[in-house]
């Protein structure tokens, strides 16, 4: 077994494991009780997808998926504070 | 032949996957929605986090584009996730205001409250006694 093939198979072991987290959280979505479940539902599931994206991104040794999770972090922020926002004051914009 | 980056990274990896699925784990199977928010607010956030470091060594050290550029969603998610997680608790006890539990001893912390708003009413009758008084004197 050589070094490549090794980190290689370590990479699909960990999006399996990643992609087994983000079912999880969809199911925390579909299912939570309240809408805050739905709202750290949501939160878990952005991180979650931030994590797979640079593992394929790894796996296949190209620099595209640095952007797309980039911009998912930061849309999965701001749909988290204003999601939370609209809980809180079922207004978003005062 | 593997190197000892490699194990180490694929220990780094494994590591940050273990702790993205004991967060997603605890996201299902804790009780109430408070214990349910430390799970991923933190586990998943330091799992990200040494994913994201392992994809840094692996570019500098393995591939061909060795740029750090993963440590700005690192920076970014480590800033934000207490914030999220703050405004979801906030959001949280905005819904769950009328099933809290009273304080110890409310009788005597209702007394100690503010001035309840009967005088303000009495304020608002006499207002509205004076205005035909003041209409008559016209």
């Amino acid at each position: 077994m050589t070094g490549h093939m090794f980190i290689q198979t370590t990479m699909v072991v960990c999006m399996h494991v990643v992609g087994l987290a983000m079912l999880l959280a969809t199911w925390r979505l579909l299912r939570g009780p309240t809408v805050p479940d739905r709202i750290l539902a949501l939160d878990t599931l952005s991180v979650t997808a931030i994590a797979e994206l640079m593992l394929f991104g790894m796996y296949l040794n190209s620099a595209v998926y640095f952007e797309a999770a980039l911009i998912i972090a930061m849309l999965g922020f701001g749909s988290t504070v204003v999601l939370s926002k609209f809980v809180l004051r079922r207004d978003i914009v005062e | 032949m593997i190197t000892f980056i490699q194990i180490v990274l694929s220990i780094l990896l494994l590591f940050g996957c273990f702790f993205i699925l004991v967060g997603a784990l605890g996201l299902v199977k804790l009780s109430t929605f408070f214990k349910r928010l430390h799970a991923p607010t933190k586990a998943s956030t330091l799992g990200v986090g040494c994913v994201l470091v392992g994809s840094v060594c692996y570019h500098i050290f393995l591939g061909e584009d060795p740029q750090p550029r993963e440590l700005l969603i690192t920076v970014f998610l480590f800033i934000t996730a207490p914030i999220s997680a703050h405004m979801m608790a906030k959001a949280a006890l905005s819904l769950l205001m009328e099933t809290r539990p009273e304080l110890p001893g409310h009788k005597t912390a209702k007394e100690e409250q503010l001035p309840p708003p009967e005088p303000r009413r009495d304020d608002a009758d006499a207002d509205d006694a004076k205005a035909p008084i003041s209409r008559d004197s016209q």
